[in-house]
Formats: C-alpha cells, sequence, structure tokens
C-alpha cells in the first residue's frame, strides 16, 4: 500500500485522571476518504484535535510523509498542510464568501488588499471543485444555505493547497440535497489526491465516500479496514461493542476505563 | 477520450458560475438588487438620508434663516466634531462594542491640549498632538481592561465616563474655562479655505472618486469578476460630482448677513479634515488587512480568533482609535466654542454621535457600519439642534428630541436586522 500521507503512531492522551486515548494508531492515505467513527466519548474529537496542534500528546509520535515531525500548535499544522473543517463552520456571516476564505491570510499588494487576486483565485478553487451552487462569489455568508456554507468552509480548507483535509460531522445538519452536494465534493477532493478524513455518526454517509473505516471504542482503535470489507451492523457493533466477530479488541473487558 | 473529458471539465468551471454572471448587468437590475436588498433590511444610510430631508423640510417651513448658506455653513461646522466622534466610535460599535467615554475622553484631551498651550507656550500642533496622544492613552487602558480582564465595555467606559470628567474639573475648576483662540485650532471652525483652492480639491475629489471607480470597473470587468453595471458607476460618479461640486459653490457663495460689507465665503476648515479622516478610515476599514480581521471580529470572534487574527490586539487598537478620534473631536468641539470648560464632551455629546454612527446604518450588534455613516449620521444629529436653536426652543426640548432620535434610530436597526436574518440577505 502506498505511504500514509500522516501517521499517528501509538498515541497516549489523559486529561487529569481520565485517560482518553489509549496507544492510537491512525493513517491517512493520499486520495483517500478514511472515516472516523465511533460512539459519543470513544475520543473522535480529541483525536481530531490532536491531529489539528490543538491538543498535545502525552506519548506517541506525529509522522507526516513518513517523517517524525514535532508539532506545537495549529500554525504547525496548517504549514504542513493540514486544514480542519470544524462543525460549527467558523465562517463570518457579515463577510462575502472571497473575504471568508481569505480570512486571516488576505493577499497584500502594497498596504491595501488585492481583491482582484483574491476574488480569481477564490472562484478558480469554486470552480476546480465543481460547485456550481453558488449565485455570486461576493455574496454575504449569511445568505447561503447550510450545504453551501459546507462546501464554502471546504473549499476555504482546499484553497491552499492542503494535502489533507478533516471534516467534522460535515453533513450533520444538513437536507437530503445538500448532503448529497457534500458528500459528492468529499468524494471529489479524494479524487484531487487529497487526503480525507471523515467523521460522522451516519454510517449511510460513511459507506457512500469512505474508502477506510477507523474505528474507535472507549479511546483504542477497535478496527481500521477498507470499507469494502465490512458491512453495516459490523461497523455499528464496532462502535457500540468494539468488537465484531474476529474484527476489533480482543478483549473488551481489559478495554474498559 | 481524454481530450473528451477535458472539454467536458473545462465546460463545468465555466458553467460553474452561470448564475454568477445573474449580478446586475443594467441598470435597472442594480435598482431592483438595491429594492431588494431594502425589503432585505439592509438599508444602509437610508434612514440617515431620509431623516435629513423630513429634518429640512420641517425646519425650513418653520424658520425662514434656516436655509440660508450663512445658517448652511454654520450647520457643517456644528456637525464636524459629531462626525468625527462617531466615525471613531464606528470602529467600537463594528465589534459589538460601545465606549460611553468617548465624549468626555474629547474633553479631557481637549483640556490638556489647551493648558500646554496656554501655560507652557507649546505650538499648535504638538499641543494637539498631546491632547491626541492622551485620547489614545485613554484608548489603550479600555482596550486592556475589556480584553485582557473582560470587563464588558459597557462598565469599563461608563466607569471611565464618570471619572475622566474630573479631569478638566480639577484642571480648570469649577465655573471656569480655558480659551481656545489658537490661530489654526481656533480657524478650523471660523476660517475658510480660500474660494479657488476649494473648488480646486472639489475637482481633484471627484475626478479622483471617478478615476478610481473606472479603473475598478476596466480590471473587474476584463477580468471576469463580479462588477457593477457601467451606467451605474457613472450614475454613482454623476451623484457624488453632484453633491460635492453642489456643495462647494453654495459654500462659496458670499454668505455675510451684511454682503456690502463684508465677505464671508468659503468651505469651512473643519470640512477638509473631516474629508481627511473619512477618506483615510474608509480606505482602512475597507482595504486593508486591519479593516477586513475587524470586521471579522464583528461577525464572529471565534471564527476570526480560529482564522490566526488576533482578537485582542484587534480590540485594543479599535478603542485607542475610537478615544483618539474622540480627542481630536474634542479639539473641533473646542474651536467651535472657542473655549474648553469642565463640561466640554459631557452632557449629551456621545448620545450625538452614537445616534449619528447608528442613524448612518452602522450596527449596535457588530460587523456592520462604515466611515460614511457616521458624517452622514452626523449632519441628520447636528442639524437637531441647528434648527431648534433658531426655533429658539427651551433646552429641554434638545434632549427629548435628541433621545427620540437616538431610540428610533436604534429601533431600525434592531427590526432591519430582524428582517436581515429573516431574508438571509
Amino acid at each position: 500500500m502506498t505511504q500514509p500521507l500522516l501517521e499517528l503512531r501509538g498515541v497516549n492522551k489523559s486529561f487529569g485522571a481520565v485517560h482518553v486515548l489509549h496507544d492510537v494508531d491512525f493513517a491517512v492515505y493520499p486520495g483517500q476518504v478514511t472515516a472516523l467513527v465511533g460512539d459519543n466519548g470513544a475520543g473522535k474529537s480529541t483525536l481530531v484535535k490532536i491531529i489539528a496542534g490543538i491538543y498535545g500528546r502525552d506519548s506517541g509520535d506525529y509522522v507526516f510523509e513518513g517523517e517524525t515531525v514535532a508539532v506545537h500548535g495549529p500554525r504547525d499544522v496548517a504549514a504542513l498542510g493540514v486544514e480542519v473543517v470544524y462543525q460549527d463552520l467558523a465562517l463570518c456571516d457579515n463577510l462575502d464568501i472571497v473575504e471568508n476564505m481569505f480570512l486571516g491570510r488576505e493577499e497584500t499588494r502594497g498596504i491595501g488588499l488585492d481583491e482582484v487576486a483574491m476574488e480569481a483565485r477564490a472562484r478558480e478553487t469554486l470552480a476546480s471543485l465543481s460547485v456550481r451552487t453558488v449565485k455570486s462569489v461576493r455574496q454575504s455568508v449569511s445568505s447561503l444555505s447550510g450545504g453551501q456554507r459546507q462546501t464554502v468552509a471546504i473549499a476555504k480548507a482546499v484553497l491552499w493547497n492542503s494535502k489533507i483535509v478533516l471534516l467534522d460531522e460535515p453533513t450533520a445538519a444538513l437536507g437530503v440535497a445538500q448532503t448529497r452536494q457534500v458528500l459528492d465534493l468529499v468524494r471529489r477532493l479524494a479524487d484531487r489526491g487529497l487526503g480525507v478524513v471523515l467523521i460522522s455518526h451516519n454510517m449511510t454517509d460513511v459507506f457512500e465516500v469512505a474508502d477506510r473505516i477507523t474505528a474507535l471504542y472507549l479511546g483504542r482503535v477497535a478496527a481500521d479496514v477498507p470499507a469494502k470489507d465490512l458491512t453495516h451492523s459490523q461497523v455499528v457493533e464496532l462502535i457500540t461493542a468494539g468488537r465484531s466477530g474476529d474484527l476489533g479488541i480482543t478483549n473488551v473487558a481489559t478495554a474498559t476505563i | 477520450m481524454t481530450l473528451q473529458t477535458e472539454t467536458t471539465d473545462q465546460q463545468s468551471a465555466a458553467h460553474g458560475f452561470d448564475n454568477d454572471n445573474r449580478q446586475a448587468a443594467t441598470i435597472g437590475d442594480a435598482a431592483r438588487d438595491y429594492l431588494n436588498r431594502l425589503r432585505g433590511g439592509d438599508m444602509g444610510s437610508l434612514p440617515a438620508i431620509l431623516g435629513l430631508v423630513v429634518l429640512f423640510v420641517v425646519f425650513s417651513s418653520l424658520h425662514d434663516r434656516f436655509l440660508t448658506t450663512y445658517n448652511m455653513a454654520n450647520l457643517v461646522v456644528q456637525a464636524g466634531s459629531i462626525c468625527v466622534l462617531a466615525m471613531g466610535l464606528v470602529f467600537v460599535l463594528l465589534l459589538g462594542e460601545i465606549d460611553l467615554s468617548a465624549g468626555v475622553a474629547g474633553g479631557a484631551s481637549a483640556t490638556i491640549t489647551a493648558l500646554v498651550m496656554i501655560d507652557h507656550g507649546w505650538t499648535w500642533w504638538t499641543a494637539a498632538l498631546a491632547g491626541i496622544a492622551i485620547g489614545a492613552l485613554i484608548g489603550l487602558a479600555i482596550g486592556s481592561l475589556v480584553t485582557l480582564l473582560g470587563i464588558p465595555s459597557f462598565v469599563v467606559t461608563l466607569a471611565f465616563f464618570l471619572a475622566l470628567q474630573a479631569v478638566p474639573l480639577k484642571l480648570i475648576g469649577s465655573g471656569g474655562s480655558l480659551r481656545f483662540d489658537d490661530e489654526v485650532l481656533r480657524g478650523l471652525s471660523i476660517k475658510n479655505v480660500p474660494v479657488t483652492a476649494g473648488w480646486i480639491a472639489a475637482v481633484v475629489i471627484v475626478l479622483g472618486f471617478a478615476a478610481v471607480q473606472l479603473f475598478q470597473y476596466r480590471t473587474r470587468a476584463t477580468r471576469g469578476l463580479v462588477h457593477k453595471p457601467l451606467a451605474l458607476v457613472l450614475v454613482q460618479v454623476g451623484v457624488l460630482a453632484a453633491i460635492v461640486l453642489g456643495l462647494t459653490a453654495l459654500l462659496s457663495a458670499n454668505r455675510a448677513p451684511n454682503p456690502d460689507i463684508f465677505t464671508i465665503a468659503g468651505i469651512p476648515w473643519v470640512a477638509p479634515v473631516v474629508i481627511a479622516l473619512l477618506l483615510f478610515w474608509t480606505f482602512v476599514l475597507t482595504r486593508t488587512r486591519f479593516g477586513r480581521h475587524l470586521y471579522a471580529v464583528g461577525g464572529n470572534a471565534e471564527a476570526a480568533r480560529r482564522a490566526g487574527i488576533n482578537v485582542t490586539r484587534i480590540k485594543i487598537t479599535a478603542f485607542v482609535i475610537a478615544s483618539s478620534m474622540a480627542a481630536i473631536s474634542g479639539l473641533l468641539a473646542a474651536s467651535y466654542t472657542g473655549k474648553v470648560s469642565p463640561g466640554s464632551g459631557g452632557g449629551n455629546v456621545l448620545l450625538y454621535a452614537v445616534g449619528a454612527a447608528v442613524i448612518g446604518g452602522t450596527s449596535l450588534f457588530g460587523g456592520r457600519g462604515r466611515a460614511i455613516d457616521a458624517v452622514v449620521g452626523g449632519l441628520v444629529i447636528a442639524t437637531i439642534p441647528n434648527g431648534l436653536g433658531l426655533l429658539n426652543q427651551a433646552s429641554y426640548i434638545n434632549f427629548l428630541v435628541t433621545g427620540g432620535v437616538l431610540l428610533l434610530a436604534a429601533s431600525v436597526d434592531a427590526v432591519s436586522r430582524r428582517r436581515r436574518s429573516a431574508a438571509g440577505v
């Protein structure tokens, strides 16, 4: 198999007395959608925040493109080309699409903003993702639907030639048609060679776009297998019980915290 | 096969923004877009302009001297300090914060300026800079308390509003006043730009605006980006030219009460000061990273923080700008009255300015507002005491009307905000 873009090896994380992640191994491959599934409290959010550089690790390696890297904060992670799209999207309603996509990284010419260059690049990025639902790139974000906002947030993440995009529950608040748009977009990202991590509770979505499924159970990796080798019910078992047939954590009793 | 997919790709890319070209192509579309925006609650400066028209109609029908050029020039001078104070407030209002101390901060700064000129013989510009520096320091203190300690700005600035009134009272003494008669600073209000220079400046402003607009239109149109229709650009240039040249003509006429004995003509020096500040802050707000970040923090502070924007620094800078502008406004107010007294900047000065910013279209809820809002709103607010003064009304009426206007402006803001979120504009 190809070399993973990003690999976490043996990561442990505790908050005070609570041991949240136990020796977690996690890999993201280029051109693949890796779904991260698990019940509430399984450690998904903690793992994402460790990848994003928001939390530090107690132990374990952060390996990017085969090399161990030192990650001290979100800026280091962004510099590697890893972008996170959070569930609450972090868009400014009063700014338009272009302004949001370049927020914090505006292009300037002299002392002023280079609006022309930014608008052209934003359009290019949206077009390359085959986004055709927005009326104008100069529309304020408050006028967009949930799916369009998600699209803008994702486009913002890929604008920077990022290599990995992490999507936290991107379809949680969306209707059927909008979910469709976003899933198509997720697929296109992977087809462009990006490593995509999809955190989701929705099994239908996961099976539709994921190439690999990593299931967390009480802070441990229960399984990390190609999606095509799993069935719907197996994943549910992995999420709820930590094992399914010969897959999963061998001794679930010791897995309890 | 590859070729074919490429063509489809290109086609889909081209089709990606099919709808994008639905942007206003003709002046009619632009008008319809504008109406839609109004209906959606995005009123901009419209309430202020309507208010100005109403006030002008009412006052000119009640008093025949209201519409004289003499009074209009007077109105411009009176509006100056309110406009500047409101322009500064726009920065904190954009963040959804408030600065209740801005008025008295201006009074305190003007006191310092007057004192160093009178007691220490400082030149007008070092004294003015000292006053503005005091304003900046006040802003720094307020901003730090709000961001670093996390005290609501309402409380911090209320405390400053009370405490800063002690400064002029202590330095000047109760019932006293300092004269403010420096040739240049006092001249801002009582002297006028030479008529020729005024015309040259007016023409330069019109031509400059036209050049910027047309250049922008050309680059955007040739690169296929979102742009206004050419007709709209021309109309905008025409309207600006009419306003600027019309006002210049009005103020260049001899407006002395006894035209045979005196000549009073030309734009009062306050106007170029306000216009220069307006242009500068408009550039900062719309064309610089700082301005963009200010709007972002006002719109969604958490999103701004995640985008790597230093929210604390933006907030402190906004308070520093507001208080520095308050200091300039205090100097203009002192220039108008020719003195600084312990009550300078107190009373309803601040509420006038907040009313000016809000009625001009700046939201009290943050994230929405422009420097021009403050100037348009400032003219409206300044018209009220000007007109009421002519009518010799008791001053209690002035308080009632100002309070009413502020409440009205805030209601318009609240209602249009609700419509905006309903219409999603």
